[in-house]
C-alpha cells in the first residue's frame, strides 16, 4: 500500500532532522553551565544553530501545509468527531490489552484511513497546535522587540518562554512516544522502512496478533 | 536569510540607541528623585551669578565701551542646566566651593584657565561619612583600568563623573532599566561620539554597533545589562567595577551569564540580590528586571518535566516487556 508520497517522506526526513537538533541546541541553552560543556553545546553555537535550524523548519513546516493541501494528504488528518472518545478509548485499550491477547487492529490502515485516531489525534495536535505555537513563540524570541511587554504585570518575555519550552518539551515527549509507537507496526522495523519506502508493509502476517484461543 | 535577519538586529539595535538618546534626557531627571525635587539650594541666588549665562545655550552681556549688550551662545561643555545640578549628588553645593572666586569677575581673568581641578578623592579620599562608597577601592580599580593609562591624555574621573551632574544610580535603583541606561550613557557619551572620544585617543572610530554585530539580540543585551559587565573585572569589595579592561578581555562567553551561577548575581544584580529573593526559579531577582535564559530556569518546571519524562519512558520500558513476553508466549504455543 503506497501510503507516504515522496514529499511527505523528504518532508519528515528533514523535519526529524531539525527538531533533534532544535532539542539539543534548545537543551544546552536551557542547561548551560560552566564547566557543563561536556554534554552540552557551547550557549553561542547552540544559540546559532537553534536559530537556523528554526528558520529552516519554518519554511518546511509551509511546505508541509502546503504539501498536504495540494496532495491530498490532508484528508488523513481530519478527524471523525463523532464517537472520537470511543475511538480514542478503542485503540488505547488495543495498545494496553488488546495487542497482548492477539485481538484484531481496531482501525486496520487502509487507504482511506492510514492512522488510527490515536495517531490522528496526537499528529493533529502536533502539527496544527504544537508546531504553531512554538514557532510563534519561537519569533518572540528571535525579535524580543516585538514581544508583549507586560501581561497582567509578568514580563511578556518570561510568557513567552515558558511557552515555547513548555512546548518544546511536549514535542520531545511526543517524539519519544512517536518513535516508540514506530516500533508497534508489523515487524519492530516496519513502519520505519514504510517511511523510507512509502509502501505500508501489510498487517496479516504480523507476530503480534496472536489468534484468540491461545 | 541571515543578512535579512542580521539586518533586522542592527535596525532595531540602533532604534534602541536613537531611542536611548533621547530618552537620556529623560533618565537624567527621574530616578532617585524622591527628596530632590523639593530641595531648595541655600546657594540658590549665588549660584545664579553662574547659571545666569552657564544654565543655558544663550548668554548676554554689556560690552561698556560699545554701550550694547551682547548676545552670544554657550560653549556646549560649559553648559550647566540648573535642573540637573539641583537633581545631582553635588546639589547642595555652591560653585565657587569648588572654583575659585574670582570667576565672579567677568570677563573671566585668563588665569583661572589654569586652575587645578578637584577629583573625588580629594574630597571623598579618607573620610567616614563616604565609607560605604569605598572610593579608596574604586581609586585602586580605576589605576588597573585602561581609562588610567589615558591620565595623561586628560582622563579622569570626570570623564564619566560629571560633578555637576552626577547622580548615584545603582545603589538608589528604583528602576533597574532606567539605571542601566543612565550607566551605559556615561559610557557612550564618549564611546559613541568621536568628536569627543578623540580628545583622549588616537585610536580610529569605533562603531560599537558592528563591534557587537555577534551579540545575539544586541538591541535586548543592551537594554538589559551595562556594558560594564562585560568590561569590567568584577570585584567583591565595590559595589561598581571600575576596572575597565582591555577589550581582548571582556567577558564574551554567553554562558558566564546565561547560566545557573550567572555573573550577573555579582554585578547587576548584587545590590538587590543581597535584599531580596524570588521563589522558584533560579537566580529569580533577575526576572524583575529580564529575563536570562539558562539562568532563570524553573526549578518546578524542570521537576515536572523531569517526572513526566520518567513516566514515559517508564511506560515504554512496561509496554516492552510485555511485548517480550507476549513474543515469547506465541513462540513456546
Ligand atoms: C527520529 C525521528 C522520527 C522518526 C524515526 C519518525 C518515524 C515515523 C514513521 C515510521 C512514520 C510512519 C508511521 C505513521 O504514519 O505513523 C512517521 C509518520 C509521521 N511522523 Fe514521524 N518520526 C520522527 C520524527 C517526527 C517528528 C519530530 C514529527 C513532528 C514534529 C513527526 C511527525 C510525523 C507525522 C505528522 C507523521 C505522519 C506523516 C503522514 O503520513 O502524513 N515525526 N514518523
Amino acid at each position: 500500500m503506497y501510503l507516504y508520497p515522496l514529499g511527505i517522506r523528504l518532508w519528515h526526513a528533514l523535519n526529524a532532522i531539525l527538531i533533534i537538533i532544535l532539542i539539543i541546541t534548545g537543551i544546552s541553552m536551557q542547561y548551560t553551565d560552566k564547566g557543563n560543556l561536556v554534554f552540552i553545546i557551547d550557549f553561542a553555537a547552540a544559540v546559532k544553530w537553534h536559530n537556523i535550524t528554526a528558520i529552516i523548519l519554518v519554511i518546511s513546516y509551509i511546505f508541509f501545509l502546503i504539501l498536504n493541501i495540494v496532495s491530498g494528504n490532508a484528508k488523513y488528518y481530519r478527524i471523525n468527531r463523532n464517537n472520537l472518545f470511543s475511538d480514542l478509548g478503542k485503540q488505547f485499550r488495543y495498545y494496553v490489552s488488546g495487542m497482548f491477547k492477539g485481538e484484531k487492529h481496531p482501525f486496520p490502515v487502509s487507504m482511506e484511513s492510514k492512522f488510527n485516531p490515536l495517531q490522528k489525534l496526537t499528529y493533529v495536535l502536533i502539527m496544527y497546535a504544537g508546531l504553531p505555537l512554538i514557532i510563534i513563540s519561537g519569533f518572540g524570541m528571535m525579535f524580543p522587540e516585538i514581544t508583549i511587554v507586560k501581561l497582567f504585570g509578568v514580563s511578556g518575555f518570561i510568557l513567552t518562554d515558558i511557552l515555547h519550552i513548555t512546548m518544546a518539551f511536549l514535542v520531545t515527549v511526543f517524539l519519544v512516544i512517536h518513535i516508540y509507537t514506530c516500533t508497534l507496526g508489523t515487524k519492530p522495523t516496519s513502519l520505519f522502512r514504510g517511511m523510507i519506502t512509502g509502501y505500508h508493509e501489510p498487517e496479516e502476517e504480523s507476530p503480534e496478533e496472536v489468534s484468540p484461543e491461545k | 536569510m541571515k543578512m535579512l535577519f542580521a539586518g533586522v538586529l542592527v535596525a532595531a539595535a540602533f532604534g534602541f540607541y536613537t531611542e536611548a538618546r533621547a530618552l537620556s534626557g529623560r533618565a537624567d531627571s527621574d530616578p532617585g528623585t524622591a527628596d530632590t525635587l523639593a530641595f531648595v539650594s541655600p546657594f540658590m541666588e549665588d549660584n545664579e551669578r553662574c547659571f545666569k549665562c552657564h544654565g543655558q545655550g544663550k548668554y548676554e552681556y554689556e560690552n561698556e565701551l560699545l554701550g550694547t549688550t551682547v548676545k552670544a551662545l554657550m560653549c556646549p561643555d560649559r553648559i550647566i542646566r540648573r535642573e540637573d545640578f539641583y537633581i545631582s549628588n553635588h546639589r547642595s553645593f555652591s560653585c565657587t566651593d569648588c572654583h575659585s572666586s574670582d570667576y565672579v569677575v567677568f570677563p573671566h581673568p585668563g588665569e583661572l584657565r589654569m586652575e587645578l581641578k578637584f577629583n573625588c578623592l580629594d574630597c571623598h579620599g579618607g573620610d567616614e561619612t563616604y565609607s560605604i562608597f569605598s572610593f579608596e577601592m574604586i581609586e585602586e580599580d580605576y589605576m588597573e583600568s585602561v581609562h588610567y593609562k589615558l591620565e595623561d591624555e586628560g582622563f579622569s574621573c570626570w570623564k564619566c563623573h560629571d560633578p555637576h551632574t552626577y547622580r548615584i544610580s545603582m545603589r538608589d535603583s528604583k528602576n533597574l532599566k532606567e539605571t542601566i541606561l543612565y550607566d551605559n550613557n556615561i559610557c557612550l557619551y564618549c564611546h559613541s561620539d568621536y568628536t569627543r572620544f578623540q580628545i583622549l585617543s588616537d585610536r580610529e572610530e569605533v562603531n560599537f554597533l558592528k563591534t557587537h554585530d555577534w551579540l545575539p539580540n544586541q538591541a535586548s543585551h543592551f537594554r538589559s545589562v551595562r556594558c560594564i559587565e562585560c568590561h569590567t573585572q568584577i570585584s567583591d569589595s565595590i559595589l561598581v567595577s571600575h576596572l575597565v579592561l582591555p577589550k581582548d578581555r571582556a567577558v564574551k562567553l554567553c554562558n558566564e551569564c546565561h547560566s545557573k551561577n550567572s555573573l550577573l548575581m555579582a554585578s547587576l544584580y548584587k545590590f538587590q540580590s543581597m535584599e531580596q529573593r524570588r521563589g522558584g526559579f533560579l537566580n529569580g531577582i533577575i526576572m524583575n528586571e529580564s529575563y536570562v535564559i539558562g539562568a532563570n530556569r524553573n526549578a518546578y518546571l524542570g521537576t515536572l518535566s523531569l517526572a513526566i519524562f520518567g513516566v514515559v519512558i517508564l511506560a515504554i520500558v512496561i509496554h516492552v516487556i510485555f511485548r517480550i513476553k507476549t513474543k515469547a508466549n506465541l513462540k513456546k504455543g
